[in-house]
């Protein structure tokens, strides 16, 4: 058995998020995102690999481009007609990324168009919405259940189970909380493959509100002194607070979706929510294209938070060569992007397809960056301690240090292969067995420590699941016939000890007991009075027993007291060992 | 499983009326109890150990009003799970902390219960002087029921019960112990209500509430997971209450609890069910005319509401069901828009403010129709439009100075139910009461003539109107017979009044309060999983004649999501593997071979039937009796009985 993983897109890059993983004999496509530095064919993943008819659902873990951007494509033009799972944010949020994605690609760059406005609300009409933690049956054989990621808002986590295999696909996710989402959080799950991303695969960020005062302090110093701040963004949520601040339509609408879905903000805004919804901005008003050039301080919020088009660019083109103004960028820039030019040293000049720009304004680079850093993709594999590790989603020489991590230190093995490859994960499967009702209550009995440990026997059939049963279930199944020789028991008489000769009746069995004691450690005698037994071995004070053969050959009218011992086969050691101990007690003394 | 108050036990008690002082007290022809309340709830609530609970469920907001009372007791033992879903939790509690506030009003009035104790009306002649109809509501019908009764919970016992609280999102899998998978899924009732799956090793079981097919605004009966259950609790009794207003019944849909112990959940099977057959089913499960159904009542009750507004009269609407006033709220706003009626629509409640807020930011629990709001950008409920244009106010209390203000009267009133003996309802009702033009909006169910009766007289227009509450008694067969449970248990109250078809496919069980039910338990084995290193560390044995192989097997048993898993201890095992276990047949000529080879010598003495006797002169005097069940060997001489016992285990079979 094993996973086959056909990695479609951001296998050793960022961009066009794509996994197929044939599972338990589904195919399940995880993401189905675009490469945001392409415009012609390397933009999408390569579908022409897979038959959309084979994939059992497509699952897209949150609406940023990269994860959701080829959907429409997929599902409208490929012609996948099968479920398409994503969480109820994502699924309200996503047509608002891809139409304005749509718009700044075809109405204002005039490129071609792979899909329409029309395909899009077609695609999503399609969608199936899923909670966090709700279990999906997809079919019969296949379940999906998502998890919280954190990385923006309806970002999850996905889990896969088909058959007996098991994995877990990341997509974008965070393990720090910040102010308006929670940490990424997950059960402890059997996996036999983790796929996660690994954007900052090396990168270990400091506190996260020390950077974001110094960011707000340089804000407040450029505001004060009459500049303008464009804060560039594609978290929708993140980063919108402070005075005076102006939002881009997309923005301020995208508000209103939060408020309908402040369930799956952080807890804390979540339960401060019925007083006041944080969500409610007292300075915040709609931008229009006529204030770019309006005098006087202001902060604008705008799409796409690259720079790599539309309204943010073309704000940018206006306020960068102004040395009082300030531009924010992401922590991650896509290659192909402004940001990525901005951010490769502070240039002085940016080309772009028509023009040149002065740049000369500050250039501040947001730490908020909502991806995990390194030591958060390390505890993530750790507490889920899966058999197999891919990372996808990264640079290749980061994933390369990434990997040699997780091997030694986690001892886990771990690839990350490049688009198009396959990685073959074998897998190993559990046996399904069963086991009667009667024997597993009797389980209880025997303890290790605090383990409950089950003994039994393990019937193999052909064709048939493996019987876990009792000896007695056992024998039953064999239909034993004539003399079962565990009914053949043995006896011996042996002589009293000296050492106890004198002694009540009562008071020898303690004295047998504790010294057996010494030799047998962990068990249990069973004794009576006159008698102490451990399973089928039997020692009893004997005065008087006609069956019995010692002293016959003395001519004895009256039986010496000494021990009459018996047992079954199947204690012939343990018994041997017992009689030794009561002989060898004279010697002990 | 639920812990819900009796509310319209409440109606026992005398509103009280805030401007007491300056006019004159309600009419004082009626006998009610004038006292701070005491609510009734489960009265057997006593009677059990607290402390022996394992796990509470509560399916929907009214369920959780009376979880304090249990969750304030002292032996309430911290370990016990308490689950419900996200919405249940917050809205129960909204609600609870609303009956509290308005609750004080009664202490305000009456003073605190300074003294320890029952009230005084509960004393034995207090109660005989009641009416009998009243006091069968007190005490039950055997008398048991006045144990049920307890005074109110406070602020702080809500708050360490909503703690105790575990909520669960909407097909969460919740594992408790390892050994019962819990799943809340959607019963299409009210925001947030649920019903329950609950998976174990040994059997699987469905416990049904309330259940609507068809909501306009709560996401819809989601039955189809439910498929294939050993047993499925039926526990509906929306269809009894409206088929008979019996006391008796009304109380039982009021109070409804249920009690399991794990043993109870004995067996499993999994229902394969032939494709065409559950098609069929299926369509006739849906909700579409139980929507249609309710759009005609809804219209029905605007009608009514504009004829009492177009008089001049107001409309008092007192109910706690929020997802069916939303709607209403929705249609009424509508209706008045498409007519041109312009009429003030006040929502006077504490609570409100929240539970408006919180139901629009509930997408994952609301039907279809409200789900596609949300992905098209819309609000959720259009109620949060209408408070902003200023059709709808909100305020928290009747005698808000601001509401004083803009008071303007005829109205549209949404207060909380409560019995009609707490909150702004009560206030309404004393001021429009003998007005014929104004209009009563009461949900059925209600206990119409005792609630109204310190408002007499009653002379404002009382409409009674019953919202689908729960599965309709058509669709209980087919239901039935879509979730093919292997057993069926259903209220004793629901054999007589309502056939329940028979069937070769699932046998049905009558249950009772306060009668433990036993279930047969039909599954004899259960699944497990073996783990892969254990499963190689086996030395099978192969048993040609019965084409078996079989090997000692010895483990650590895990119960992992409710599912027996066997690992490797993680610790040596103190004890070696049991000693094997022989069998076989031991005949004459082949026990003296195997004596010989051991260097035994030894002869037969006697021979009858299979019996024999051997008797052994070297090395050591000894005698081996074989006998057909059993094999007896007496030997003095250690080394001689060994080498007899090793010659045995030759000639045996063995594992
Ligand atoms: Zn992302
Ligand atoms: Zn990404
Ligand atoms: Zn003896």
């Amino acid at each position: 058995m094993a996973i086959e993983c056909l990695i479609l897109g951001a296998g050793q890059e960022v961009g066009k998020s794509c996994v197929v993983a044939k599972i338990g004999g589904k195919q399940i496509m995880f993401d189905c995102g675009m490469h945001m530095g392409y415009s012609d064919h390397r933009a999408f993943p390569d579908f022409s690999l897979i038959s959309p008819s084979d994939i059992s659902c497509v699952v897209i873990t949150h609406f940023h481009l990269d994860h959701i951007g080829a959907l429409p494509y997929f599902t409208e033009v490929c012609g996948y007609n099968g479920p398409i799972y994503m969480t109820y944010p994502t699924k309200a949020l996503a047509p608002l990324m891809l139409k304005d994605y749509h718009k700044i690609m075809v109405d204002k760059r005039g490129l071609e168009e792979q899909y329409s406005c029309e395909h899009i609300l077609q695609c999503m009409d399609k969608v199936i919405p899923i909670d966090i933690k709700q279990t999906i049956q997809v079919d019969k054989d296949l379940q999906i259940r998502a998890y919280y990621a954190g990385h923006v808002i309806g970002a999850a986590m996905i889990y896969a189970q088909a058959g007996e295999e098991t994995m877990v696909y990341t997509g974008d996710y965070n393990m720090t909380p910040d102010r308006h989402l929670g940490a990424a959080q997950i059960d402890r799950l059997q996996l036999d493959l983790l796929i996660t991303e690994s954007t900052y695969a090396t990168t270990i960020r400091d506190s996260k509100y020390s950077r974001e005062r110094e960011f707000l302090k340089a804000v407040h110093t450029c505001v004060a002194a009459g500049g303008k701040v464009l804060i560039p963004t594609f978290a929708l949520g993140r980063a919108q607070r402070d005075n005076s601040s102006f939002f881009e339509g997309l923005t301020l609408q995208a508000n209103m979706y939060y408020k309908m879905l402040i369930g799956w903000t952080s807890q804390k805004i979540k339960e401060s929510y019925t007083v006041r919804n944080p969500f409610d901005f007292k300075h915040v008003c709609p931008f229009e294209r006529s204030m770019i050039n309006a005098p006087g301080p202001c902060i604008l919020f705008a799409t796409p938070g690259m720079l790599g088009g539309g309204f943010s660019l073309e704000v940018f083109k206006q306020w960068a060569p102004s040395d009082k103004n300030l531009i924010a960028l992401p922590g991650y820039c896509i290659a192909g992007t402004v940001g990525h030019k901005l951010m490769s040293g502070k240039p002085t000049r940016v080309d772009l397809e028509d023009t040149q720009i002065d740049v000369k304004c500050q250039i501040h680079q947001l730490a908020f960056s909502p991806h995990t850093d390194s030591k958060g993709i390390m505890d993530l594999v750790e507490f889920l301690s899966p058999k197999h590790v891919i990372l996808v989603h990264g640079e290749k020489p980061k994933m390369a240090s990434l990997k040699q991590r997780i091997e030694s230190e986690l001892g886990i093995p771990c690839q990350y292969p490049a688009n198009h490859e396959t990685a073959l994960i074998p897998t190993t499967k559990d046996p399904k067995i069963v086991a009667s009702k009667t024997f597993i209550k009797n389980c209880t009995s025997e303890f290790n420590g605090d383990e409950r440990i089950a003994e039994g026997i393990l019937i193999m059939e052909k064709g048939q699941n493996a019987k876990f049963v009792s000896e007695e279930e056992f024998l039953e199944t064999i239909g034993i016939e004539g003399n079962a020789v565990n009914a053949v028991t043995f006896t011996q008489c042996l002589s009293l000890p000296n050492k106890i000769v004198s002694l009540e009746t009562e008071d020898m069995i303690l004295a047998l007991e504790k010294e057996l004691k010494k030799s047998i450690k962990f068990r249990k005698f069973e004794i009576s009075k006159d008698c102490i037994k451990l399973d089928s071995i039997t020692i009893r004070i004997c005065s008087n027993n006609k069956s019995c053969n010692f002293g016959k050959d003395e001519d004895a009218e009256e039986m010496a007291m000494h021990l009459c011992c018996s047992w079954s086969i199947r204690d012939d050691e343990m018994a041997r060992i017992c009689l030794s101990v009561v002989k060898n007690m004279e010697s002990t003394v | 499983m639920e812990c819900p108050v009796d509310l319209s036990a409440l109606t026992l008690f005398s509103p009280i009326s805030r401007t007491a002082s300056s006019s004159p007290p309600f009419s004082d022809n009626n006998d009610l109890i004038r006292a701070v309340p005491w609510y009734k709830t489960v009265a057997s609530l006593n009677l059990w150990d607290p402390s022996s609970l394992d796990a509470v469920l509560i399916s929907s907001p009214w369920a959780l009003l009376g979880l304090p009372f249990l969750t304030r007791k002292p032996g309430f033992s911290k370990s016990t799970m308490i689950y419900a879903t996200e919405p249940t939790v917050r809205l129960g509690r909204l609600m609870m902390e609303e009956l509290v506030s308005m609750h004080m009003e009664y202490v305000r009035y009456y003073g605190s219960d300074k003294k320890s104790g029952l009230p005084d009306w509960m004393n034995w002649t207090e109660l005989e002087r009641l009416q009998m109809e009243w006091k069968k509501i007190v005490l039950g019908e055997e008398k048991e029921e006045l144990n049920g009764w307890m005074p109110l919970y406070s602020a702080g016992d809500i708050k360490d019960c909503i703690d105790k609280i575990q909520p669960l999102r909407l097909g969460e899998e919740a594992c408790f112990n390892g050994i019962l998978v819990i799943k809340a899924l959607s019963s299409g009732l009210e925001i947030g209500s649920c019903n329950w799956s609950i998976k174990s090793p040994k059997g699987s079981l469905v416990y049904l509430s309330s259940s609507v097919f068809g909501s306009a605004h709560a996401m819809e009966f989601d039955y189809l997971p439910l498929r294939g259950q050993d047993i499925v609790i039926f526990s509906d009794f929306s269809s009894l209450s409206s088929m008979d207003s019996d006391e008796e019944i009304t109380n039982q849909c009021v109070l409804r609890y249920f009690i399991f112990s794990l043993p109870f959940l004995f067996y499993n099977s999994w229902v394969e069910k032939n494709g065409e057959s559950e098609d069929q089913s299926v369509q006739k499960l849906t909700g579409a005319d139980e929507i249609e159904d309710e759009a005609e009542k809804i219209h029905f009750i605007l009608s009514c509401i504009v004829d009492s507004v177009k008089e001049g009269g107001s409309v008092l609407i007192p109910s706690g069901r929020y997802g069916v006033i939303f709607t209403l709220l929705e249609h009424i706003c509508d209706f008045l828009g498409s007519l041109n009626i312009k009429v003030p629509i006040y929502i006077i409640s504490e609570a409100t403010q929240e539970i408006l807020s919180l139901t629009n930011s509930l997408p994952e629990w609301l039907c279809k129709q409200r789900q596609e709001k949300l992905f098209s950008g819309e609000v959720l409920f259009r109620h949060v439009e209408l408070i902003k244009e200023g059709k709808v106010t909100v305020y928290p209390f009747l005698y808000s100075s601001d509401l004083l203000e803009k008071w303007k009267e005829p109205c549209i009133v949404i207060s909380p139910h409560w019995s009609l003996r707490l909150g702004s309802a009560v206030q309404l009702l004393r001021r429009w009461h003998a007005d014929p033009k104004s209009l009563l909006i009461l949900e059925e169910g209600v206990h119409a003539e005792l609630a109204l009766m310190p408002f007499k007289p009653v002379k404002m227009k009382v409409l009674q109107c019953s919202f689908l509450s729960g599965i309709q008694m058509k669709k209980v067969n087919p239901l039935f017979e879509t979730l093919l449970p292997k057993l069926i248990l259903l209220p004793e109250s629901l054999r007589s009044r309502c056939p329940i078809k028979e069937s070769e496919l699932y046998k049905i069980f009558y249950y009772s309060k306060n009668v433990t039910t036993h279930i047969p338990s039909l599954k004899e084995k259960l699944e497990a999983y073996l783990a892969n290193d254990l499963a190689s560390q086996l030395q099978p044995t192969i048993f040609p004649e019965k084409n078996i192989a079989a090997a000692r097997l010895k483990g650590k048993l895990l119960l992992r999501k409710g599912v027996y898993f066997l690992d490797l201890p993680d610790k040596p095992l103190n004890m070696s593997i049991k000693p094997s276990l022989h069998w076989g047949n031991v005949d004459p000529t082949s026990l003296l071979q195997v004596l010989n080879e051991k260097k035994i010598d030894g002869s037969i003495l006697h021979y009858e039937n299979s019996d024999f006797c051997v008797r052994v002169t070297k090395p050591a005097e000894g005698l081996i009796e074989v006998k057909s069940n059993k094999i007896m060997i007496s030997c003095e001489d250690e080394i001689c009985s060994a080498l007899i016992c090793e010659a045995l285990k030759s000639i045996c079979n063995r594992i």
